[in-house]
């Protein structure tokens, strides 16, 4: 499967402590990415709690795939190639929907079971004695090559064979696991639509953002800073609570020590978390109901050990990451070389207070809408990069803050809140996935 | 409260927004007022799901004094707006309060970008000594569930 060209020229590309700016602007690089990177990964297509009944669909993509992921009459769920095999028609365009007991696609009504199979075609008898069964259109709507449903969170890989979801992922469910395990009866569900923001730069710039902990306290001084300024200038009564919103945004202004002692652990395949130690969501007020809950759920010493756990943004390899802590998951979707959608999803502890969700709902308006003062500055950051890369006389992107030696991404590690190691790990694994995903 | 004021008042809250008169706009609010944009369709619920904006009389300041700062990066250069109303259709009146409901058309720019927003707005007026101050607004923007680019100012 590895082309060795193609791994000459990757070479190339990805240094140790620095990365080629055609990793970010070449439109080849990026067509490389959409034909071996995405399909060789295990890519977030949804949650499954978009789809409680049977029949229940949403739209998805992975790379520049359209799909479907759908719940079969036997309650398992499906993710298929959203292609009519026919002519090729996109079979459903809503974002989500129900289409009953089967798909029919809107050009020339060939049906389908929700689990893809072929299940009739008007006037069958024009196919008779030629040879239709040997043909693609008889195995009717594409499954991707595999797909796991871990926890109420789907994943699918669109390649035939590759790497399973155990390996690929590893160690670094924890943070996935410690996410549900927040629910006292281990369960989450969306709660309302994405928020969707569209930004004019790279995708790996918006990855590689939620792990850089040497920016909030300079990008976002117009926003944290000032709410910061304000509050301390307000005459208030002493003892006066911070307000939920103070809590959120405060700590995008803590010095460099406080991410410096947050740490970053990094796992093989590209995935990591920043906030080891602590992190930005460490000091929220206690909701009211919510430790006697999972206390009675779990046991003191199991829900302590949950609830411990403040892991600030864990990046699951290629592209999405999660908010443990606050219930938060963005998808960072590529739509071409300089184009990327972002959608920020928040999910609903079951068996847990609303104030969470509510909580969680603020965070996400504040901080990840088009609408939000912090997202404001992220995207200028990235535009400007996206447009500063097309300076001649300097070509390369340096990564190499914490830089050591011989750095074995094969391993766990954890090391200082502000390295670049997180930065280096996902281009070790984004060049080993291109070329097939061959460690 | 009669129905000029009402409507003038309505006209001269979007012409201070387009002037960049933000503070004098933060004036025109009662304390407990919200200003919520929400991301869904008739979307019924500000708290448990996500909107564009539920944001109270902090979060209003914090949003007009970021306007103002020397490291706000994404509005150098700074945004403008435009709004243009329909007439406002007022549909409750009392003596000392108001419902009032505007189809609106409102434009960013900057630099070399500009978009585009139809709008309804809700306001909800209340009459107090100081005059016509807004009790809540809300803006449901015609695309509220598109892929958006920043909206920077206030619709």
């Amino acid at each position: 499967m590895s082309d060795p060209d193609l791994k000459t020229r990757l070479d190339h590309l990805i240094r140790p402590q620095q990365v080629h700016r055609d990793v970010y602007t070449s439109p080849e690089i990026y067509r490389l990415e959409m034909k071996h990177l995405f399909p060789n990964c295990w890519v977030y297509i949804g949650h499954d709690s978009q789809t409680p009944n049977k029949g229940d669909y949403i739209t998805a993509q992975i790379g520049d795939q359209p799909l479907i992921m759908v719940r079969h009459n036997d309650d398992e769920i499906h993710v298929l190639y959203n292609r009519c095999p026919h002519k090729g028609t996109k079979i459903v365009i809503d974002r989500a929907g129900n289409t009953g007991k089967f798909f029919r696609c809107p050009y020339h009504a060939w049906s389908f079971k929700t689990n893809g199979c072929l299940l009739a075609i008007p006037l069958k008898k024009g196919y008779e004695n030629t040879g239709l069964e040997d043909t693609e259109a008889a195995h009717g709507m594409a499954p991707v090559g595999a797909m796991k449903n871990y926890r109420g969170f789907v994943f699918a890989r669109l390649a035939p064979e590759g790497i399973g979801f155990d390996e690929f992922f590893g160690d670094s469910l924890s943070s996935l696991d410690n996410m549900v395990d927040r629910s006292p009866v281990g369960r989450l569900n969306v709660a309302g639509a994405p928020l969707r923001f569209m930004h004019n730069c790279n995708w790996k710039m918006l990855v590689e953002n939620q792990t850089d902990t040497c920016h909030p306290m300079v990008a976002h001084e117009s926003s944290a800073g000032t709410a910061v300024k304000i509050w301390e200038e307000m005459d208030k009564p002493e003892g006066t609570p911070t307000p939920p919103a103070m809590e959120i945004i405060a700590p995008f202004m803590s010095p460099y020590e406080f991410f410096e002692n947050m740490g970053i652990r990094t796992w093989p395949n590209g995935h990591g978390h920043t906030g080891v130690h602590h992190s930005i969501h460490s000091d929220y007020s206690a909701v009211p109901g919510y430790v006697e809950a999972m206390n009675e759920a779990y046991g003191p010493e199991r829900a302590q050990q949950i609830l411990g756990e403040n892991r600030h943004n864990t990046v699951y390899f290629p592209n999405i990451m999660i908010k443990g802590p606050i219930q938060q998951l963005r998808n960072f979707i590529a739509l071409g070389p300089d184009k990327t959608l972002v959608e920020s999803w928040i999910f609903r502890l079951e068996g847990a207070p609303e104030e969470l969700t509510a909580r969680t709902a603020m965070y996400n308006r504040m901080i990840n809408a088009p609408t939000s003062m912090v997202g404001h500055d992220d995207l200028e950051m990235y535009e400007r990069a996206q447009e500063g890369l097309m300076a001649d006389g300097l070509e390369w992107v340096n990564i190499q803050r914490l830089y050591e030696e011989d750095e074995d991404f094969t391993k766990e590690a954890v090391l200082n809140g502000t390295t670049e190691r997180q930065m280096r790990n996902q281009f070790d694994a984004w060049k080993r996935f291109m070329l097939g995903g061959a460690a | 409260m009669n129905r000029d004021e009402v409507i003038d008042f309505v006209y001269d809250e979007a012409w201070m927004l387009d002037e960049g008169r933000f503070h004098e706009w933060l004036d025109l609010w009662l304390p407990e007022a919200v200003y919520w944009m929400p991301l869904n369709w008739n979307q019924q619920d500000p708290l448990t799901e996500t909107s564009l904006l539920y944001e109270d009389n902090f979060m209003l300041r914090l949003r007009i004094e970021r306007l103002h700062g020397a490291r706000t990066f994404s509005q150098k250069p700074k945004s403008r707006c435009n709004h243009v109303l329909n007439r406002p259709r007022i549909v409750e009146l009392t003596e000392d309060s108001a419902r009032v409901k505007t189809q609106m058309h409102y434009v960013e720019t900057r630099l070399d970008e500009q978009q585009l927003l139809a709008l309804t707005v809700t306001h909800d007026l209340k009459a107090t000594p100081d005059g016509i101050r807004i009790a809540g607004k809300r803006v449901d923007l015609l695309n509220c569930d598109a892929a958006f680019r920043s909206i920077q100012l206030l619709p």
